[in-house]
């Protein structure tokens, strides 16, 4: 690790003005992440701005959703009443990352900012475009089993590794932030950026701009909802296939879906495709698979993750099924 | 970790042997019941003594020691795996702050080669390349400069700055290509390369009912909870140069022996000391980081603590070789195994010497007609392997005994039924008798305990929701030993006893086992016994490896206390009670010596000891050479039984039950054996699950050095672990015990593949069973 600057911020505003003040600057939250990039000298920030202390509150918003602060902590925010009731997805795929002494740690904002975890992005020695533009990439042909099968480009693969932000794409969550040029909010479905030929640019943030809140629009049907997390071991590793999904039913129809997948996307995946195919259709087993295959037509696979091909499909299948389960459940009872 | 010699290798029968009825072996030498040594207490479970120091971090590690003026180092390490350094340059590190020294090739001490485990009486080092004296390249991650700093963060930014440029050469690092020049190891174990007992490939040509599969298994890493970490000091004492070192160790005697052929000094001149150690499981040996941290040291002359990082330990520290092997079995219509073969490759460097020796098991555990063991090597430009819990017997016992699964399928016969059909009335290799044998007690009770007549014969039978579930279940094994080398010291005063031997507690609980039996064959109450060991100064020289330790110590133990007897009974006056007996007439309780046959004629040691005017004994003895195995073929065993569920949508596989019941001699402390046994039995799920090291072949760089990364079982990973023993004493050992440390983790990679199997009907031959493979 090199030798940095720390400053603890008061507020947004001076956090803000001390970041434009420095050059290489990076805003810190839990540091489970960034701390762990520092130490393999893929991060080599000058000054360090830690806004772990600010924005630490969950606040009902007057429409019945929840605006929740940057600095929560996953912990808080999982074990939250309110989010356990109305959206227990997010509390599932939280409880499902990592182990309880990061997610005591770590921050919303850190969390969806937290960079992949492809092994040759963590080892210097190795070739890799996001680390260092134009350089290669060694997983293309190495090892590239937690790699994505949606939204890669020929100069990376690598996918975003968080549960929480699957979660959030499913609900509709927007961002909120603040930067140099004042403040403005946008969809989370829209914060990060498929590598493209750019791997490195992860996200739509401005320089300098920092994620001050998260806000979950009321949404009836999440009430029943559910995230299924496939991986390696039993806990603390990261999802090979996950699936946030819900469903409400109009009668014999699906009247609304949602459904987002982790685990195979450089992005957290909304799959709005399935979700257009199955929303109004009648319900059936055809009509699941279809969308299914809707979805994953794009899909591209290498020969170390192919299996997340099939994987995916099952997954999504199952879980669209034992969703329209439920919401026929909870319709009946 | 494994022996210096097999017990199954040429030198089995001794000179004077005339034959197995006159055994010296160790119960007594005349082979009756060591008196001296029975006691109800032994048995008993105690608990750990050292607990509360660890629970409360009193108990300090290597890493924790700390000398004056103490100087930090940091490791850089090659990004090539076969090559030249070009060039480094120094000069901008070594005006960084706080820096001390930057050691390269260039500048380093002229150091000896180290002397090779198992190739040198006194090797404990992983391989045997120059250390830091030459430009040369030998494996990737090989360390190629060290950094003195006045702290360890100004060390770890130094080795940041460095900047090393290499000419790289063609590499081998692929063992799908060097596999195609495997060759025949000159020795495995100090024994041979191939064993054929009669023409084992025409049996199996002509046996009615065949299997011939081919298994892998991966590299994997050593991942000790206590990473690797050395504080040491040279200084002059009386005009002697003096290198004091605290390591993590697991021999602490044959690490200072090659340390003093480095630095070419006396091995008396070397004070290595080891109070506790977080895990070695063969890794904590002699590696380039101690050799390193000394020559630095010495150059400065200042103390320098050297503490490996997670990702240090994977480029420093060997770990296991990844194997490909064939297992093809014959048989007849009841199961008689007409043929055995068992072959293969494992991955190795040339500067070590330790073919993974995966054909262990398979020299005991069956009946055959005609028997074919080999075990071939693929040179690469790698870090070299080295001992992993189990070597050999762990991998090995995958491969073996899934093909006794497969055969018992292709067969329809129960898979223990097809195991006791070909159950061995003596070693199938040597001949030799079994020293004590009670596998199939111990396979019959743990199926009856285990439920094993509720396993569905069909595969694909049972399940509950989306979960399939099975059952497997395989034979486990390892080989008892006991190494030369073995000498206890014990110290006698009227305030209890000191047992001094240089041996080693990695955890396991060796220290208060050896208390507790100190103090049941002295008389005394364990509060009066101190068991000192981890200390090079101290008597003998103990491996902590093999599952020998425990044997080793006993055998020393046995025979200092017979020697501190016969002191004691010298030392009595006409007058006493026990005037005129010899040690075979006496046994030790309450604090003294009794007549065997007549309880009132005692005296207590406080009373012999004043009465001749002394304040203490000492006396010190080696232990008698381990001429049992020369007599028996000895090996622990057990079978475990496994349940898991696997998912039908994802692949998931999930343990359910897991149980091992063993027949390992006796078992000399229930609780801390309970413990060796199921965390051998966790690292066995780790082994047939989820451990594998991602070694990228076009490089040779291991690219999961993290806990992160190189999965291991979590808390969620492990079920309900059940284990039980047969507990019958092996007449023929120390104390009656065979190890416990490595048996484990053998035989679960095989119960687990053979419980999917079940579950599913997909039999998987690469380890580890990984979700992917089961879709
Ligand atoms: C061993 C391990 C296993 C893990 N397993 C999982 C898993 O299974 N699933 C999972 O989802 N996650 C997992 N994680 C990742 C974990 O969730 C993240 O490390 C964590 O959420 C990051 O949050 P943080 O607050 O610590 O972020 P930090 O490390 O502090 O920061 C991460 C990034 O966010 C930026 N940042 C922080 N706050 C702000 C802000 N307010 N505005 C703008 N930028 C900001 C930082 O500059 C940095 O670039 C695992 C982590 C580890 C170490
Ligand atoms: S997949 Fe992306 S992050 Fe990984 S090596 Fe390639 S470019 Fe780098």
């Amino acid at each position: 690790m090199n030798a940095f600057d720390y400053h603890q911020a008061v507020d947004a505003e001076q956090a803000i003005e001390q970041a434009m003040r420095r050059q290489q600057t990076r805003y810190l939250g839990g540091g489970t992440n960034l701390v762990d990039l520092m130490r393999e000298t893929v991060e080599r920030p000058a000054a360090l701005i830690d806004v772990s202390t600010l924005a630490r509150e969950i606040e009902e918003t007057t429409h019945g959703g929840l605006f929740i602060g940057a600095g929560v902590t996953n912990a808080e925010l999982a074990a939250d009443p309110r989010v356990r009731m109305r959206y227990p997805v997010l509390s599932r795929a939280i409880l499902c990352g990592a182990s309880a002494q990061i997610r005591n740690m770590a921050t919303v904002a850190g969390n969806l900012l937290q960079r992949t975890r492809c092994a040759y992005f963590y080892d210097i020695a190795s070739h890799c475009n996001k680390r260092e533009p134009g350089s290669g990439c060694d997983a293309r042909e190495g090892f590239h089993r937690y790699h994505a099968i949606l939204g890669a480009s020929s100069s990376c693969i690598a996918t975003h590794p968080s549960d929480m932000a699957v979660a959030m794409v499913a609900l509709d969550a927007r961002v909120h932030l603040r930067g140099p040029d004042g403040e403005r909010s946008l969809a989370l479905s829209e914060l990060h950026r498929e590598p493209g030929e750019r791997p490195d640019l992860e996200t739509v943030l401005a320089p300098e701009e920092l994620i001050v809140a998260v806000e979950l629009p009321p949404l009836p049907m999440a009430a029943i909802s559910e995230y299924r997390k496939v991986r390696d071991r039993a806990s603390y590793a990261f999802a090979l296939v996950s699936v946030a999904s819900m469903a409400a039913l109009d009668g014999d129809t699906i009247g609304d879906v949602r459904l987002a997948l982790g685990g195979v996307g450089t992005v957290p995946w909304r799959a709005r495709r399935a979700e257009a195919a199955l929303r109004g259709a009648a319900i059936s087993e055809r009509a699941i698979d279809t969308a299914v295959e809707a979805e994953l037509e794009m899909a591209r696979t290498l020969p170390g993750n192919g299996f997340k091909l099939a994987l995916a499909r099952r997954l999504m299948t199952s879980e669209l099924k034992a969703r329209v389960a439920d919401a026929r459940e909870g319709g009946e009872s | 970790m494994n022996p210096f010699r097999d017990p199954m290798s040429s030198d089995r029968f001794d000179s004077e042997s005339s034959g197995v009825a006159l055994a010296g072996d160790y119960w007594r030498r005349d082979g009756k019941p060591d008196a001296l040594g029975t006691s109800d207490r032994v048995g008993q479970p105690l608990s750990r003594l050292d607990g509360a120091q660890k629970v409360t971090g009193r108990a300090r590690f290597a890493a924790e020691f700390s000398f004056d003026g103490m100087l930090y180092a940091a490791l850089v390490y090659s990004t090539i795996a076969n090559g030249r350094i070009a060039s480094i340059d120094r000069d901008a590190v070594e005006s960084m702050p706080g820096v001390a020294l930057v050691m390269t090739h260039d500048n380093a001490p002229r150091l000896n080669t180290a002397p090779v485990f198992l190739r040198s009486p006194n090797g404990a080092a992983g391989d045997d390349h120059p250390i830091m004296q030459s430009d040369r390249v030998h494996w990737n991650g090989q360390p190629v400069a060290l950094v003195l700093a006045e702290t360890q963060e100004q060390a770890d930014a130094a080795v940041e700055r460095l900047e090393i440029e290499y000419r790289a050469e063609p590499a081998v690092t692929d063992f799908e290509i060097a596999k195609g020049q495997a060759r025949a190891p000159d020795n495995v174990l100090g024994g041979p390369a191939e064993i054929a007992l009669g023409d084992a490939d025409s049996a199996f040509a002509a046996a009615p009912h065949r299997v011939d599969a081919t298994y892998t298994t991966p590299r994997h890493n050593h991942n000790a909870i206590e990473p690797h970490a050395v504080t040491l000091k040279w200084s002059r004492e009386a005009g002697t140069e003096i290198l004091r070192i605290h390591d993590a160790s697991q021999c602490v005697d044959l690490t200072a022996a090659s340390l003093a052929e480095v630095f070419d000094i006396d091995a008396a001149q070397i004070h290595i000391t080891s109070p506790f150690v977080g895990g070695g499981f063969g890794s904590k040996t002699l590696w380039q980081h101690q050799i390193l941290a000394a020559a630095a040291a010495r150059v400065v002359e200042r103390p320098v603590r050297l503490a490996l990082s997670r990702k240090g330990v994977y480029r420093v520290v060997g770990g296991r070789a990844c194997t490909e092997q064939r297992v093809a079995l014959g048989a007849d219509d009841s199961g008689k195994l007409s043929a055995l073969i068992h072959s293969g490759i494992a991955s190795m460097t040339c500067h070590n010497n330790l073919p993974e020796p995966f054909v262990q098991a398979t020299k005991c555990l069956y009946a055959a007609d005609a028997i074919r063991l080999s075990i071939e090597v693929a040179d690469m430009h790698m870090l070299a392997n080295t001992f992993m819990r189990a070597p050999g017997e762990s991998v090995g016992t995958f491969a073996l005994e899934s093909a006794l699964d497969e055969l018992a399928e292709r067969l329809g016969m129960d898979p223990l039924a097809l195991r006791e059909r070909n159950e061995p009335a003596q070693d199938p290799i040597s001949g030799l008798p079994f020293s004590s044998r009670h596998l199939l007690e111990a396979a019959r009770a743990g199926a009856e305990r285990f439920g094993w007549s509720g396993r569905a014969a069909t595969p694909g039978s049972r399940r509950e929701g989306e979960w399939q579930i099975g059952m497997g279940c395989a034979t486990a094994t390892y080989p008892y030993m006991r190494m030369p080398g073995a000498a206890a010291r014990i110290t006698l005063s009227a305030k209890g006893a000191t047992i001094d031997i240089a041996a080693h507690e990695m955890g396991m609980g060796t220290a208060t086992v050896q208390t507790q039996i100190a103090a049941a064959r002295l008389g005394l109450p364990v509060e009066q016994v101190t068991f000192r060991y981890g200390d090079n100064m101290l008597a003998g020289a103990v491996l902590a490896g093999g599952s020998q330790q425990t044997a080793a110590i006993g055998g020393a133990v046995i025979a200092a206390h017979r020697e501190l007897v016969t002191a004691l009974l010298a030392l009595v006056t006409s007058d006493s009670p026990l005037a005129g007996l010899s040690a075979d007439d006496v046994v030790c309780r309450d604090a003294g010596l009794a007549a065997a046959d007549d309880a009132s004629r005692f005296a207590d040691y406080a009373e012999i000891l004043s009465g001749a005017g002394r304040e203490s004994l000492s006396v010190e003895a080696a232990a008698a050479d381990s001429e049992e195995l020369a007599h028996w073929s000895m090996h622990s065993f057990g079978t475990i039984f496994c349940e898991v569920g696997v998912s039908e949508i994802s692949g998931e596989v999930r343990v359910r039950r897991l149980l091992g019941s063993f027949d390992c001699g006796r078992i000399l402390n229930p609780k801390t054996a309970t413990s060796q046994f199921r965390g051998g039995m966790i690292m066995g799920l780790g082994l047939a699950l989820m451990e594998e090291t991602w070694f990228d072949a076009r490089s040779g760089r291991i690219i999961n050095p993290s806990l992160a990364d190189y999965h291991v079982p979590v808390q969620m990973d492990v079920p309900e672990i059940e284990v039980m023993w047969t507990d019958i004493p092996d007449p023929h050992t120390p104390m009656g015990a065979r190890g416990i440390g490595e048996i484990g983790i053998t035989g679960v990679g095989a119960a687990v593949a053979n419980a999917v199997y079940n579950a599913s009907g997909k039999r998987i031959r690469d380890l580890p069973i990984t979700l992917d493979k089961l879709l």
